[in-house]
């Protein structure tokens, strides 16, 4: 019933400057649908680096990804570009919103690129996405008006827009205080749980961690324990 | 695919930096403007100078040249066929500048599908008798109507009756230097000698001035029965044909057949006056210069902008890419950034350039020399407009065409790890 969302396959990564050094050592794992994963490990063991060949913006690797079943490899750029539209949502430690357009633009944005759906279609979904994180109220504002945690949940808000097969977030709570944390983790929960969207999140708090359905721990680029709870 | 979304990105990073790009696209207009204003004034001066020669000069002048007969009694005979000849000082014989049986000649042109008008001329070396001194000058004896029809010779008589000249008999219009120095006025009787030493009273019915002052001093026109009976010749006697072509350029071409089909002297105005070719192909070569210089010069404002907006818009082209832009998409938001700024600068510049011509064109510019001058000359030609609106598109689609790329390569991961 649950499928394979995203496969790694022996993913390996080396880094040429200033030394060659491997970051990443034949990285071999899957994600199902609406599985709530973590990541953890120490700093520089290579959580983010992987997070990035994951969600195909980095392409200089060895080793195979599928996503929904299509190998990654030799894919052109925009091609990939599309399967990031289209597959994958992402939410950095960092909000990277733009300051130029609204937070309901914001959150559009993705899916006029990918022009699934007309601008007014676009729009109620925005509005829908808000709802679910409980920011609608802040849908006319520009991000900068916003606290870091509404702006987080924004991004977040955004990575959803195109329904993606699977919401990837490096360190989403990273900036926060416990109380916006809290909300960020239950709002993940819902999508999980409600939504049975496939989440993938890297974190350095074990709290948040141990809370998730599943914790990939790593260490030297190596997946040193991969524990499902149930 | 998609445009809608590319301009309004384009859009609001373009508001973002409102005031750089208000400054990149001012240097389009004003550059734009410049350009346009610059070319449709010396266009309008070159038109003016090459009016001074061109409307009044005949595009083919048809002559006789007194001149050492090419081929030499010697050639022809056989005994001395394949001998080397030399014959010292070759002498013209005794011939007269008349073209013969010109009115067959000028028959057969008016005939030509490529001649405008034809008009017969005499010209006659005379000395103007001032008291005691004689003034050389040359007297032009023309067809007034023809004249005046083919070469404005009415706009440059400032004073007096054109028609006067073939109404009244053994009547002059002097030019107006000649009339300087002889201090004759309207009314006036004076007398000329010719070379072989006839004397002959004309009345004085105009001034004439070209705007060429040497010309003023000498020449002078009488009709052509004036001029006849001064060099005491038949009716039938013509010294030059003047040719207007509807199409000047011909004029070379078609001088070398008419100097072969009659057998005569034939002389184009671009080979008679190189020197107004030259001057009016050099002026408008600086203002191409010059105007595409400065269109240069805009550009690289345009590419200093968008350099610096991409360094400063790194984090939003990230983000973009991030979230399913590809590199071709955002290349078009900074393509599209660059042709609003050009486009919309060009367009201002298009408008002001004719503003600034317009008014050019009302400067009183008067001088005695160009007496049918009022006002400096301006050439509205469309075409410059186009040459500016296509230099604006084409310098700022350059000027974007760099930091688009550049922008286009930007590495997603390389920027967000940099936070
Ligand atoms: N561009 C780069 N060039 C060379 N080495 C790099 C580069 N980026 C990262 N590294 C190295 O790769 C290793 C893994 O980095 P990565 O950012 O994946 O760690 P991380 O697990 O996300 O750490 P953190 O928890 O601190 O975010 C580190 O040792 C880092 O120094
Ligand atoms: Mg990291």
């Amino acid at each position: 019933m649950n499928e394979k969302i995203l496969e790694a396959k022996n993913i390996t990564k080396y880094f040429h400057d200033p030394i060659s050094i491997q970051v990443l050592k034949e990285i071999t794992f899957s994600i199902l649908q609406g599985e709530f994963v973590s990541i953890i490990g120490k700093s520089g063991c290579g959580k983010s680096t992987l997070l990035y060949i994951l969600s195909t913006m980095d392409t200089d690797y060895e080793g195979d990804l599928l996503i929904g079943n299509i190998a990654m490899r030799n894919k052109k750029e925009a091609e990939l570009a599309l399967i990031r539209s289209e597959k994958i949502g992402f939410v950095f430690q960092f909000h990277y919103l733009l300051n130029e357009f609204s937070v309901l633009r914001n959150v559009m944005l993705p899916g006029l690129k990918l022009a699934k759906y007309s601008e007014k279609e676009v729009e109620a979904r925005a509005y829908q996405k808000l709802k679910i994180l409980g920011i609608q109220d802040e849908a006319l504002k520009k991000p900068n008006q916003l606290s870091g945690g509404q702006k987080q949940r924004v991004a977040i808000a955004r990575s959803l827009i195109n329904d993606p097969l699977i919401l990837m977030a490096d360190e989403p709570t990273g900036n926060l205080d416990k109380k916006n944390s809290e909300i960020v983790f239950s709002v993940f929960q819902e999508l999980s749980e409600v939504f049975n969207q496939a989440l993938l999140i890297v974190t350095h708090d074990n709290e948040f961690a141990a809370r998730t359905h599943r914790i990939i721990e790593m260490e030297d680029g190596k997946i040193l324990k991969d524990v499902s709870k149930k | 695919m998609n445009f809608k979304l590319i301009a309004s990105v384009s859009a609001s990073l373009l508001m973002a930096r409102w005031k750089q790009t208000l400054v990149a696209a001012i240097g389009v207009t004003f550059s734009i403007t410049m350009f346009i204003t610059l070319l449709s004034f010396m266009a309008g001066l070159n038109t003016l100078l090459d009016g001074l020669i061109g409307n009044r000069t005949a595009h083919i002048r048809l002559y006789n040249e007194i001149q050492p007969t090419k081929v030499q009694p010697v050639y022809l005979s056989d005994k001395y066929k394949n001998h080397y000849n030399f014959i010292s000082s070759v002498k013209p014989k005794n011939e007269r500048l008349q073209i013969y049986s010109n009115g067959a000649v000028m028959d057969a042109l008016k005939k030509d599908e490529r001649v405008l008008g034809v008009a017969p001329k005499i010209i006659a070396q005379v000395f103007y008798n001032v008291g005691a001194i004689d003034l050389t000058g040359v007297i032009n004896g023309v067809d007034v109507e023809e004249e005046s029809r083919l070469f404005s010779f009415k706009d440059y008589v400032t004073s007096g009756n054109v028609i006067d000249l073939r109404n009244i008999p053994n009547s002059i219009i002097l030019g107006k230097g000649a009339a300087e120095k002889m201090l004759a006025n309207l009314g006036d009787v004076i007398q000329v000698t010719t070379p072989k030493g006839e004397r002959m009273q004309l009345k004085v019915v105009g001034y004439f001035q070209s705007g060429i002052q040497e010309i003023d001093k000498v020449q002078s026109y009488t009709s052509i029965i004036t001029a006849q009976k001064l060099l005491g010749e038949s009716n039938s006697y013509i010294t030059d044909i003047q040719v207007k072509l509807k199409d000047i350029l011909l004029a070379p071409s078609l001088a070398k057949e008419y100097a072969k089909l009659f057998d005569i002297e034939a002389v184009d105005i671009q080979s008679a006056n190189s020197q107004f070719e030259t001057g009016s192909s050099i002026r408008t070569l600086i203002s191409y210069a010059v105007g595409i210089t400065l269109l240069i010069v805009a550009g690289f404002g345009i590419y200093n902008i968008l350099n610096m907006m991409i360094y400063e818009k790194m984090d939003t082209i990230a983000i973009l890419k991030a979230t399913g832009f590809s590199g071709k998409d955002v290349n078009r938001i900074f393509i599209t950034i660059a042709l609003t700024i050009g486009v919309f600068g060009g367009m201002l510049g298009l408008l002001f350039g004719f503003g600034l011509s317009s008014l050019i064109d009302q400067v009183p510019f008067n001088t005695a020399a160009l007496p049918t001058i009022k006002t400096y000359p301006i050439d509205y030609n469309l075409k410059f407009y186009l040459i500016g609106t296509v230099f604006s598109i084409v310098t700022t689609y350059f000027a974007g065409f760099f930091p688009s790329r550049k922008a286009s390569k930007i590495d997603p991961v390389i920027i967000i790890r940099g936070k």
